[in-house]
């Protein structure tokens, strides 16, 4: 019989199709882990609710867990995933990477119109960056400028 | 003897859920129609960021609804497969993109309303509503500053940018006014704990939508005499011809899924 710290070692393999660098077990996708006599049982949370590499990974959890034995996904909204699951592991590989991590706790989200935060440039981190477009290169991304090194730089919105 | 569709017959919830469905969808899609004609790159993405958020949560309530209904009925049922009077999005949702200071107008008083709709979702009597609206909010937020920053923009640019502002925002506005108006369908939620009552939230909408509007610097709203008839099925000729470019492939392709 398989046990579940295997399991989660093999799934911090398995990357977001869109950030290569974070795993699932990174961003805090996977809620549970099941394993039962005929399979293993694993809930995901999706990031966005029209993200689209969520079939993708899924795909990929199931065939990372392949070799362990017949994997079932279970989609879960609630609670909702938010920047607050992601690891601080996983904001320092993001930073590394070049994509600047969440500033702030989710639920500063919940007010309509609040102030932007400051976001810090991943590559000089100078703190004088401007918002180019609120929405990057993908839904979970926004467009910065950082003002010291002139570099554009995508930054993980707090979601 | 006529052919009764599996949602002809909806009990009011179910009738419910599509409503917010269909709003979600055929903003998606007009939204969409962006793709590959925005006015810069960034601003491209940006639209159909908002698109691609949009039909996601056209999926959850199409895949609700569908549970709901229940034999056999799928999404792509819902979604593909019901004509027009069948669809009770708000009038609004469907009208056309025209200029781009009339796709963010419309976008603007949908955003900001839809903001408060789910703040009333996130506490309806539904626990699968509730947990959809949580989940959705926070995209919102993003949309809504995103449509409100462009309102600020172009209110307050250029003498011709503020005048042209100005002329979308007051075209809108009869339609945006149907979002506070009870239809049968809210009415029937609303008893039930469902959703919100939405003429409670006119207020608070107006508040919001003015501030930014005297930030861009122009006249608060003026809602007008109420454009309505979309929850009820009774849309707008474009509905039409969005219904007929978003369904032809499903409809030419029986049982082809996305």
């Amino acid at each position: 019989m398989v046990n579940k710290e295997f399991l989660e070692k093999a799934l911090e393999s398995v990357m977001d199709p869109e950030v290569p660098v974070l795993s699932v077990m990174d961003l805090g996708l996977v809620r549970s882990i099941r394993i039962e006599e005929e399979a293993i049982h694993v809930e995901v949370a999706p990031t966005y609710t029209g993200c689209p590499a969520m079939d993708v990974i899924h795909l990929r959890i199931k065939e990372a867990l392949c070799p362990f034995g017949v994997t079932v996904i279970h989609p879960v909204i609630h609670p909702p995933w938010t920047t607050d699951w992601m690891t601080e592991a996983g904001k320092k590989k993001l930073e590394a990477y070049g994509i600047a991590p969440p500033v702030g706790k989710a639920s500063d989200k919940r007010t309509l119109w609040a102030p932007s935060p400051t976001v810090r440039c991943p590559r000089c981190k100078s703190e004088l960056t401007s918002l180019v477009s609120l929405f990057g290169s993908t839904a979970c991304k926004s467009l910065y400028q950082c003002q010291d090194c002139n570099e554009p730089f995508d930054y993980f919105k707090c979601f | 003897m006529t052919f009764q569709m599996k949602w002809d017959t909806c009990d009011p919830k179910t009738d419910y859920v599509l409503h917010l469905a269909d709003d979600a969808l055929i903003l998606g899609q007009r939204l969409a129609e962006w793709c590959g004609h925005g006015p810069i790159l960034e601003q491209d993405i940006a639209l159909t960021n908002i698109s691609l958020d949009l039909i996601g949560l056209a999926r959850q309530y199409y895949q609700y609804a569908a549970e709901l209904i229940g034999d056999g009925c799928t999404e792509n049922d819902l979604a593909y497969h019901r004509d027009s009077r069948a669809f009770k999005n708000h009038l609004i949702s469907e009208q056309p993109n025209g200029h781009w200071g009339d796709t963010l107008a419309r976008q603007f008083y949908f955003d900001t309303f839809h903001f408060y709709q789910l703040e009333g979702l996130a506490q309806s009597s539904d626990e699968r509503l509730r947990q959809i609206a949580a989940k959705a909010i926070k995209e919102t937020s993003y949309h809504a500053q995103y449509s409100a920053e462009w309102i600020i923009r172009l209110g307050d640019g250029t003498e011709e940018s503020h005048e042209k502002i100005d002329k979308s925002l007051k075209k809108l506005a009869p339609f945006a006014h149907e979002f506070f108006i009870e239809s049968e369908v809210d009415t029937a939620a609303q008893a039930l704990g469902v959703g919100p009552k939405v003429s409670d939230l006119c207020e608070i909408w107006t508040e919001k939508v003015n501030s930014i509007l005297k930030m861009a610097t122009l006249e608060p709203v003026d809602l007008g005499f109420p454009k309505k008839g979309g929850k009820a099925g009774l849309h707008s000729e474009h509905h039409g011809y969005l219904l007929a470019e978003m369904q032809s492939l499903a409809r030419a392709h029986p049982g082809v899924t996305w």
